[in-house]
């Protein structure tokens, strides 16, 4: 067993209703929830693994891949919508070769569309990690991408 | 039990206090339309079909979580009713695949009668439609499909897996609208944790989970499952000459419906083309089609050349008690010698020999029924789940209701999961083991005194062997941790009533007699048996390897136990078969094989075995019947065994003929002739009786099993009272002295059946596993078994599902080992003992602890026998097979 997990379980006590806060801890360290580290929260907790399974796939914070280097979050606010962010997102999905909540196999890139990031103003707008990227279009997203693209061919 | 008034639909009707209304309207026969309700499960009124009204009482509410009160008015249909269900219904018929006519659930489909019963309006249904993606139908699983298209998230499935089979495998994933019902990491099915017992497939309401072979049968007929001891009663269903289907009996008190994958699927064999269908007589090395006429007189006339100690007999666990009892007795009165033995020789003869001499029976003391209300179960050396199936899941049951397990087990086998305490002791220290917590439970002055005065014996001496097994000096055999042994010994002796099950584990050793002995005295100690729910269990591991020790397939005794060296028992059958009989014991199973290799047998008659897969040190077996001047082998299949024959006899199969089975609880069950014997094939007892008769013997001339059943049966006291009219529903647990006696549900009751009434404490000292690992040989080989496989897989694997699900031995080997060997998981390698050798494929688990490795022996291309020792206990004979030295090379 991993030693993140390890010294993650010696916080708690091993009971049931410990999941969700096991869950999101191995989130923060990991980035993500593998298979395995799911399936050893489920010997922790003695939780059958497809209820583990079940619990973690019910919430939308959790994750099932780790994160790309560069994390995309992709703003699909009333603002934003109203502005154009579908098209974005399929901009940003034709770019680089993903769709929304996967990441790419060099683990360079992920999506992720959120409810609002509260820059309504600069709609439609995007995060790139910590980084706001402005008033886009899909020229816009075109530049911000190009190389990926390139590589790819 | 209190009694509830209340109306439902305008019928006043009287019930249970504690029932639902919904229970309440079914056995009225009122129809409330459910979906998600089914009798065996708890109630989860996700569906929200049974609404219902209360008069008096504003809105709606779910018949199905409502307990009935008294004097309640519920109305079960009106227009807020039928408004609910509508719209309900017309959300679940959204995303449901509108393909009925197509089908496998047509006309059993729940769903379409909810719809019938409610009605849905077309329009409003049509306009909210939207199907959602199509997802692929996964048919990985050999006997079942699932579609999720056709799913309507009613969690029978879930619910079924969770609260009768305790598996697990399937649960909700995602939510909303893109629920699915989704196992771990959701995989397909054959790589879930599913066991593939198919329970939910016969609970599932819709399409969504159905067998692949759906065909319905033109008629069933019940009798019970051929595989492991549990002894569950099936429905078979047959169309023409073929058995296309199995289903669980629901009023048996064995499995109440209930089945694993081999007892539901498993029946494809008994149809397989590989049947032997005529007598094979080999002639020049080669085996020839013969007729019944001249192979019975070829037999008949070479049997009668070799007469008393020459011959030698193997009856079979597997075939009925008929069957043993026609063998046992051609054995003693026509060949005139008691060398006559079965395979339970090489499983539970310890039990026999070791509780006999302290309870005076051999028997699983309780029923299986009984361990619902125990509240400690101590499961040691059994991997209850593999080999039992369906017991496990009475513990499992138990769990639920509250009770404790304890594990202990070298392996960390999935009985685990649900054990309060797991001790892994080194394979082969279970005495010192048991003894540690008998030595804690003295201490502790956790004994039940007055049990041990009134019922027990020679408990001081026993004590006094005591000295060398406190808790460090045990914590440094077993390496188990000595806390752990002593809170397992306290739950074991205070939480009571207490009940301990063991198998294999226990009996396969070359002290497997001391090894039952200890587990005797512990229960001794704590009184925990002689009591409802308390006791002690040896598993059985063959469909009637019970009935064949009862029915005298053993060179000691005749049918019920009845010594063949005690004058009265001798002149009782002498007269009952109207012959002389020999009053010399005759020699056990691993003892036969020995004479025939020393040349003194030289004729053996063996019914439905196949020692050169199932013995220890096969090798040594294959020589010895090399051997033999003849050689008679009857099966239903060309068995790795019978290749050496010079004879082979077609029998029929358990499907194919009438008969009778006593299961692990000692229930005696009728088996009914389903089919037609297949080809040619006969039953056992016809066969046996021919060659009798060919012999000139009298008291053969049977018509049918039945009338060999009364002969049988009024020899044996514990059977006396049984008949076929007696259990034509349900079987009757032995013993049953008495055509008015009810039968025995628990042994030992008012006294022990010693000849002093009084149980007795067994002094025992911590005996060494015969070969153990060393410089050369540094790992230590134990033999487990799959759920998947039966025995030498003679039947399993002629079942194409079976096999596939699993495939091939595999070494299995802790990660520490492996990476000491370098070998990688999957890779193949050469494992090697003193006596054989075996190319296998590794599997890294940690489930074997560290220097231990564990094999099969399912595979005769691997025929893991060839490796373990044949060293056996001194009293009971049975070879190690739980215990061998080997070492691992890699395949360059």
């Amino acid at each position: 067993m991993s030693e993140y997990l390890n010294h993650i379980f010696e916080n708690f006590k091993g009971s049931e209703e410990e999941l969700i806060p096991i869950l999101q801890k191995v989130q923060e360290e990991a980035g993500y929830l593998s298979v395995n580290a799911m399936h050893e929260i489920s010997r922790f907790l003695r939780i059958p693994r497809s209820k583990v399974y079940g619990v973690a796939t019910f919430y939308a914070q959790f994750r099932f891949k780790p994160k790309g280097k560069k994390h995309i979050m992709l703003c699909r606010g009333t603002a934003c919508h109203v502005k154009g962010a579908p098209r974005i997102l399929e901009e940003i999905e034709n770019n680089l070769g993903i769709k929304e909540g996967e990441t790419s196999e060099d683990l360079e890139h992920s999506i992720e569309s959120v409810a609002c990031i509260g820059a309504c103003s600069l709609a439609p707008c995007i995060t790139v990690n910590d980084k706001v990227h402005a008033d886009l279009t899909p020229q816009k997203i075109e530049d911000l991408f190009k190389k990926k693209k390139s590589d790819k061919k | 039990m209190t009694k509830v008034n209340l109306t439902i639909d305008g019928r006043k009707i009287i019930t249970d206090a504690g029932k639902t209304i919904l229970e309440a309207a079914i056995e009225n026969n009122i129809y409330i339309p459910n979906l998600c309700h089914h009798e065996d499960l708890k109630p989860s009124g996700v569906c929200r079909m049974c609404m219902v009204e209360i008069e008096g009482q504003r809105g709606q509410i779910i018949a199905c979580k409502t307990i009935v009160t008294e004097g309640i008015n519920v109305i079960i249909d009106s227009p807020d009713i039928t408004n609910i269900r509508q719209t309900t219904l017309e959300l679940i018929h959204c995303n449901h695949t509108q393909d009925c006519n197509n089908c496998m659930k047509n006309s059993y489909c729940q769903l379409q009668k909810v719809t019938a019963y409610v009605g849905i309006n077309q329009k409003r249904f049509e306009r909210m439609r939207k199907i959602k993606d199509y997802i692929e139908i996964d048919d990985s699983n050999p006997f079942f499909n699932l579609d999720h298209n056709k799913c309507i998230i009613c969690g029978i499935c879930v619910r079924t897996c969770d609260e009768i089979q305790g598996v697990n495998a399937l649960d909700y994933g995602k939510r909303g609208f893109y629920t699915i019902i989704s196992s771990y990491d959701n995989r397909q099915i054959k790589d879930s944790d599913c066991e593939s017992c198919g329970e939910c497939v016969v609970r599932c309401p819709v399409g969504a989970l159905y067998p692949k072979n759906m065909q319905i049968p033109s008629r069933e007929v019940k009798t019970v499952c051929t595989y492991c001891g549990v002894g569950c009663n099936i429905f078979l269903g047959v169309r023409g000459n073929k058995i296309i289907s199995s289903r669980g009996d629901r009023n048996s008190i064995v499995n109440k419906g209930r089945l694993c994958v081999k007892g539901r699927f498993g029946y494809e064999f008994i149809n397989h083309p590989e049947r032997l269908k005529q007598p094979l007589i080999k002639k020049d090395g080669v085996f020839v089609e013969a007729s019944w006429d001249e192979a019975l007189d070829l037999v008949a006339s070479k049997f009668s050349s070799s007469k008393k100690e020459k011959f030698a007999a193997f009856s079979s666990a597997r075939v009925t008690n008929e069957d043993n009892y026609i063998i046992q007795k051609f054995t003693r009165a026509v060949m005139g010698t008691n060398n006559i033995d079965h395979c339970a020789r090489l499983c539970h003869a310890p039990t026999v020999s070791g509780l006999v001499q302290t309870f005076g029976s051999g028997a699983m003391t309780n029923s299986i029924d009984e361990f619902l209300h125990t509240k400690t179960i101590f499961a040691i050396g059994s991997n209850t789940t593999a080999a039992h199936p369906i017991v496990a899941l009475h513990l499992k049951e138990a769990k639920r209701n509250g009770a404790k397990i304890i594990v202990a087990n070298p392996k960390e086998i999935d009985l685990c999961n649900y054990a309060d305490i797991f001790l892994q002791q080194y394979p082969g220290t279970d005495v010192a083991l048991l003894l540690g917590m008998i030595r804690y439970i003295i201490d502790e002055n956790l004994v039940d005194k007055n049990f041990i005065n009134e019922r027990c014996e020679d408990y001081d001496t026993f004590t006094q062997s005591l000295e060398d097994f406190s808790l460090e000096e045990v914590e440094k055999i077993t390496g188990v941790p000595a806390a752990k042994i002593a809170k397992a010994a306290k739950m074991y002796a205070t939480n009571t009533p207490s009940a301990i099950f063991y198998a294999m584990g226990i009996t396969q050793h070359s002290h497997g007699t001391d090894n039952v002995l200890a587990i005797s005295n512990l229960a001794l100690l704590t009184g925990n048996i002689g009591k409802e729910s308390a006791g002690v269990n040896p598993l059985r591991g063959q469909n009637n390897v019970q009935g064949a020790c009862d029915m005298g397939a053993l060179p000691d005794v005749y049918p019920g136990y009845q010594k063949v060296n005690n004058p009265v028992a001798q002149e009782k059958f002498e007269k009952a078969w109207s012959v002389k009989l020999d009053n010399n014991i005759g020699i056990t199973h691993t003892e036969i094989i020995s004479e025939i290799e020393h040349g003194n047998i030289k004729s053996l008659y063996q019914v439905g075995e196949n020692p050169v897969i199932s013995e220890a040190d096969a090798n040594h077996v294959k020589k010895a019947l090399d051997k033999l001047d003849f050689f008679v082998v009857q099966d239903i299949f060309m068995t790795e065994t019978a290749q050496y024959a010079d004879v082979v006899l077609p029998a029929a199969s358990f499907a194919e003929k009438d008969g009778t089975f006593t299961n692990t609880e000692r229930r005696v069950q009728r088996i009914r002739k389903v089919i037609e014997p297949i080809g040619d094939s006969k039953p056992d007892w016809w066969i046996c009786c021919e060659i009798a008769k060919r012999m000139q013997a009298k008291g053969f001339e049977f018509s049918n099993a039945e009338e060999i059943a009364k002969e049988a049966f009024a020899l044996t006291p514990s059977y006396v009272g049984i008949s076929y009219d007696r259990i034509e529903n349900e079987g009757l647990q032995w013993p049953c002295p008495t055509p008015e006696h009810a039968g025995t549900k628990y042994l030992h009751k008012e006294k022990f059946a010693t000849p002093s009434g009084k149980a007795k404490f067994m002094p025992l000292t911590y005996k060494l596993s015969k070969e153990l690992p060393d410089d050369e040989y540094p790992l230590l080989l134990t033999t487990d078994r799959s759920l998947y496989h039966y025995h030498t897989s003679t039947m399993t694997r002629k079942v194409e599902g079976l096999r596939e699900l699993d495939k091939e031995e595999l070494l299995k080997i802790n990660p520490h080992d492996a990476r000491h060997f370098h070998i990688k998981d999957g890779e193949m390698v050469k494992v090697l003992s003193r006596r054989g050798e075996v190319s296998v494929k590794t599997h890294i688990t940690d489930i074997c602890q560290k220097g231990v490795v564990s094999m099969t022996f399912h595979f005769f291309e691997t025929p893991t026998n060839e490796l373990t020792i044949c060293e056996v206990d001194p009293v009971a004979k049975i070879p190690e097979t739980k215990v061998c030295a080997v070492k691992i090379e890699k395949i360059l």
